[in-house]
């Protein structure tokens, strides 16, 4: 297959034209709906794993970029600017990965099926949209665009605070955007740059054609931080992640875990870093320190929760504090394992609250208390469970360790006592991930209901099989994802370096 | 004096059929008379068109400007009254009010904003919006036989009459420091010498009372949700929609042409409205629990905004001014009309509460709903989002970044008053059982209109803007 420029634009148009096709299915085709939304789903994460074999790990560059213009008025540019580089790369993959399967996760859906599937397909466009825009206006579109979707999914679909979890997840998210968009608007008009392309601004901060005076970089870092920080979530911005993921269906929980979170991330590689290097840095003790908070404090919670779902919830809120601070620690090997700790995030913890939807199907409940002794009544599901529980801890030999240990390994060169800190994670996550585990899987069988539950069904096993194959290709064989990542860490990283070096460099100059 | 009665042929048109529909009304049967709407469409078609055919030649002297921003005006008000007579036919009819001066009415109202938005005068500014006050005056007490309504064409008259009397005073002052009432006079006058400054202020200060009235600008805006509540939903979407429009307009025009030299001065006054505005609009809007008051509160806090493009002071400002206002007009007509459609005979679901399990029943509607507050909130890919995003950037520009973090964070209150009646559509159940909703055709056209304008603005919004940056120039 040659490479076209509409790479990008074929990979969005695949959902978004499916969503619309959705909505147009007559309600006497029952099961259409889900088998719509599963082939496209499939035929986007086939496109997607297309491009990621065809994409150059040593090029330096945003490829498959595409240009056209959209609107354009006065000194107004705005552009649909599309291409990935490797990070983007691999949260794209993630996403469509994730999404055939959430979509199987929702088949046993029956209330507005049609809606639904919609949702998600229109979910989907909206978080691929985020990874592969190089325009800040187009950004801010699907970043806001995308919201809806999840609003509906968690509102229409959710459990029983749903409509409390729906409204604090959209406002939060959707107040603090607002600032990015102030932001975005003050950077445009600061660079002096005749668009909103973000390489073009980027590329004027880096060169200094445009000096953004002190004050001016730590608003707008702030304006762009704060967004991204309420994705994350950052501790203190985390509280609308435990109603959102408690109160979401199974497959909502699925992508905000396996996907949403990433965007935050993602976020702070792609804007905060790039654009404000020193702002960047000079807060970056405060954010290790909230990070670090994060990591412990949501790891803390986990421990004492009686639902296993909340559970999984906060350990997002620690696993996420790990990768905030392995961005934060600002070097190479660090920011590497805080992108790939975000994949192995999205597989493990996606697979988690797949694991956990799947036993509230059978027993609508999700209380630790009720659980116990479900190894011998389902033998498959304990299993893997087991697997995927281990790979969110870490184990060696899945994917979860190899991220942790780099993040880990790069905050030590940076900082002995944020990694002392952090490590904490590793013991903590085994206590209250055992722990439960211990509590709902061992034991004696204690009720009847435990006794005669199912075991996984097929389409349950084809859930979670792909998702056990990747956490053990990722641990193994990190290098196929590691390699593509590389140079555009690299990229990352130099802008940071070349800012620290200037301030060294001044700070040495005011000695003589 | 030679006049232009092509530049002329708009206003000409639209008084002429206003005149044919008062006296057909009564010949015309009582089953006939909300059939006058059509008419009162064509009449407002062919003012369109006229507008249109005939373009800008050179800007004319004497009492009305013949420019390229009094088209822009023009056609905004003829298409947004188009909106409000074809929602209104199966409202008249549904509550049996079958008179056809309705429709004069609107016409008349019409023909007073688009004189006030070209005004060269303040002889004429005053006459155009006479006409469009009593005109609006009786229509917001159009259903006599509700308390309600009545009580609301009452609050507005004398308010009204107030305000206007307000606006009389100032056009004295400026006549009084100037020594014309003409623009252009004014213009020179003010550039020559400034040595009647005291009057000069008094003037622009109580203009700024009349206009902000008009326009629902805090602190003027105490007339608002009782009269939005009380007037008929079509009425109160032609209040909400053209009738601020046509104040906003008409006070652009004398800020920007006639008094850019005061510019600092009316700065600081509207910075300070602005912040008003957008702060008590939207909290205020929070607490309602009906939603014409709610979507009057709404309007308040969008007028906000629209001020930042008057502090903004500069060209992008002026432009996003006349696209917000097109935005505007569509997401709040639309939401008006499915509104109108939800309340039925008598009005008598316009609780929030009301709308609970809409999403169900009727998906189309709530759909549509759904979409205008989703742009009336801002968020992208609704005509709603680009407007403020020209505003702020345009008040960005000006570095009036206080004022865009007052909007962005007043925004953010916004966004869960929408959500709120979203919420009640999509995710509660109905506790009234079944409410049978008739769309008739003319009012669904009308909102299918809305709704593709809004989506088609919020996606390719570079027609438009173009457009609208070709209007904002004197």
């Amino acid at each position: 297959m040659a490479e076209t420029p509409y790479s990008i634009t074929i990979l969005l148009l695949i959902p978004a034209v499916a969503s619309l096709l959705t909505l147009l299915i007559p309600a006497s085709r029952v099961s259409a709906p889900k088998w719509t939304a599963l082939i496209a789903t499939t035929a986007t994460f086939v496109w997607s794993a297309m491009l990621f074999v065809q994409f150059d790990p040593n090029s330096p560059s945003m490829q498959f970029t595409q240009t056209v213009r959209w609107f354009e008025v006065g000194g107004f540019n705005v552009r649909y600017q599309v291409g990935m580089d490797g990070i983007s790369l691999l949260l794209v993959l993630l996403t469509t990965f994730l999404m055939p399967l959430a979509v199987l996760s929702s088949w046993t859906i029956d209330r507005h099926l049609k809606a639904y599937m919609a949702s998600m397909l229109a979910l989907e466009v909206g978080m691929l949209g985020v990874f592969v825009s190089l325009d800040l206006i187009l950004f801010y579109v699907f970043w806001e665009v995308m919201l809806i979707p999840m609003y509906f999914l968690i509102g229409v679909w959710g459990g029983e605070r749903r409509i409390y979890a729906a409204v604090k997840f959209f406002i939060y998210t959707a107040a603090a955007s607002l600032l990015m968009l102030a932001g975005i608007i003050v950077l445009y008009y600061a660079s002096g740059a005749d668009s909103f392309d973000l390489l073009e601004i980027t590329e004027r901060l880096a060169q200094g054609r445009v000096i953004l005076s002190p004050v001016t970089e730590f608003l707008l870092f702030l304006a762009f931080f704060i967004a991204f920080a309420v994705k994350v979530p950052i501790f203190p911005f985390h509280t609308w992640l435990p109603d959102a993921h408690v109160e979401a269906p199974t497959a909502g929980s699925v992508i905000l875990a396996g996907v949403l979170l990433k965007m935050g991330g993602y976020g702070l590689l792609r804007f905060c870093l790039p654009l404000f290097p020193k702002a960047s840095l000079a807060f970056g003790p405060v954010i290790a320190v909230l990070a670090i908070i994060g990591i412990i404090y949501g790891a803390l919670v986990a421990m004492v929760q009686p639902d296993v779902k909340k559970l999984v919830a906060y350990s997002s809120v620690s696993h996420l504090g790990l990768v905030v601070l392995g961005i934060f620690a600002f070097n190479h090997v660090s920011i590497e394992g805080a992108t790939y700790q975000m994949l192995n995030h999205g597989v493990s913890t996606g697979a988690l609250f797949a694991l956990v939807g799947m036993i509230y199907d059978r027993r609508h409940t999700r209380e630790i208390s009720r659980f116990g002794g479900l190894a011998h009544s389902m033998p498959v599901y304990s299993a893997l469970f087991m697997i995927m529980l281990l790979s969110s801890i870490g184990l060696p030999g899945l994917n979860g360790f190899v991220g942790e240990f780099l993040i880990l390994q790069g905050t030590f060169l940076s900082s002995t006592v944020y990694a002392a800190f952090a490590v904490s994670t590793m013991v903590l996550s085994a206590v209250y991930m055992l722990w439960m585990y211990q509590r709902v899987f061992l034991g004696n069988i204690t009720s009847e209901e435990n006794r005669i539950v199912r075991d996984v069904n097929f389409r349950e096993v084809a859930i979670l099989l792909p998702l056990v194959a990747v956490a053990v290709w990722m641990g193994v064989q990190s290098g196929t994802f590691l390699r593509k990542m590389d140079v555009s860490v690299q990229n990352v990283i130099e802008r940071v370096e070349s800012a620290r070096e200037q301030q060294i460099f001044r700070v040495e100059n005011r000695g003589y | 004096m030679d006049i232009n009665y092509l530049a002329l042929l708009p206003e000409i048109i639209l008084s002429l059929f206003g005149v044919l529909v008062m006296l057909a009304v009564p010949f015309a049967p009582a089953k006939m008379q909300t059939r006058l709407a059509y008419p009162a469409l064509l009449g407002l078609l062919l003012a369109g068109a006229a507008a249109l055919a005939f373009p800008v030649s050179a800007v004319q002297e004497g009492m009305l400007f013949h420019d390229q921003f009094g088209t822009f005006c023009k056609l905004l008000f003829f298409f947004s009254s188009s909106a409000v007579v074809l929602v209104s036919i199966s409202y008249l009819d549904g509550m049996g009010l079958r008179k056809g001066e309705f429709y004069a009415l609107v016409l008349f109202a019409t023909v007073g904003m688009s004189l006030m938005a070209n005004s060269a005068d303040l002889i004429m500014t005053f006459l155009g919006l006479e006409i469009l006050s009593i005109a609006t005056y009786v229509l917001a007490g159009f259903r006599r036989q509700d308390i309600k309504s009545g009580e609301a064409a009452l609050k507005y008259f004398i308010l009204g009459s107030l305000s206007t009397a307000f606006l009389l005073y100032g056009i004295a002052f400026l006549y009084g420091a100037t020594g014309t009432t003409k623009y252009a006079g004014m213009v020179e006058a003010v550039s020559v010498s400034t040595d009647r400054i005291v009057a000069l202020f008094l003037g622009l200060g109580l203009l700024v009372v009349g206009f902000g009235f008009k326009a629902a600008l805090v602190p003027f805006h105490v007339w608002t949700p009782d009269v939005y509540e009380g007037a008929p939903v079509p009425v109160t979407a032609h209040l909400a929609v053209s009738s601020k429009a046509a104040a906003f307009l008409a006070l652009v025009r004398i800020l920007y042409q006639v008094l850019p030299q005061l510019s600092t001065n009316w700065q600081t006054v509207f910075w300070m409205s602005a912040f008003l505005t957008m702060a008590l609009g939207n909290i205020v809007a929070l607490t309602q629990n009906n939603i014409k008051r709610m979507l009057a509160y709404s309007s308040i806090a969008h007028a906000g905004y629209l001020l930042l493009g008057i502090v903004a002071n500069n060209r992008e400002g002026l432009q996003a001014i006349l696209f917000y206002l097109v935005s505007y007009a569509l997401m709040t007509l639309g939401a008006f009309g499915v509104v109108q459609l939800v309340g039925r005979e008598d009005e008598k679901s316009v609780a929030i509460e009301d709308y609970a399990g809409l999403g169900h029943r009727h998906p189309y509607l709530a759909a549509a709903l759904s979409v205008f507050l989703i742009s009336l909130a801002g968020i992208p890919a609704t005509a709603g989002f680009m407007g403020k995003l020209f505003l702020f950037s345009a008040a960005i520009e000006s570095q009036m970044y206080w004022l865009v973090l007052v909007a962005v964070l007043t925004s953010a209150i916004g966004l869960y008053y929408y959500l709120r009646v979203i919420v009640f559509m999509y995710m509660r159940e109905s506790q009234t059982g079944q409410l049978e909703i008739t769309v008739p055709t003319p009012a669904a056209l009308a909102i299918a209109i809305m709704l593709a304008g809004t989506v088609y603005l919020g996606i390719f919004p570079g027609t438009f803007l173009r457009l609208a940056g070709e209007a904002a120039r004197f």
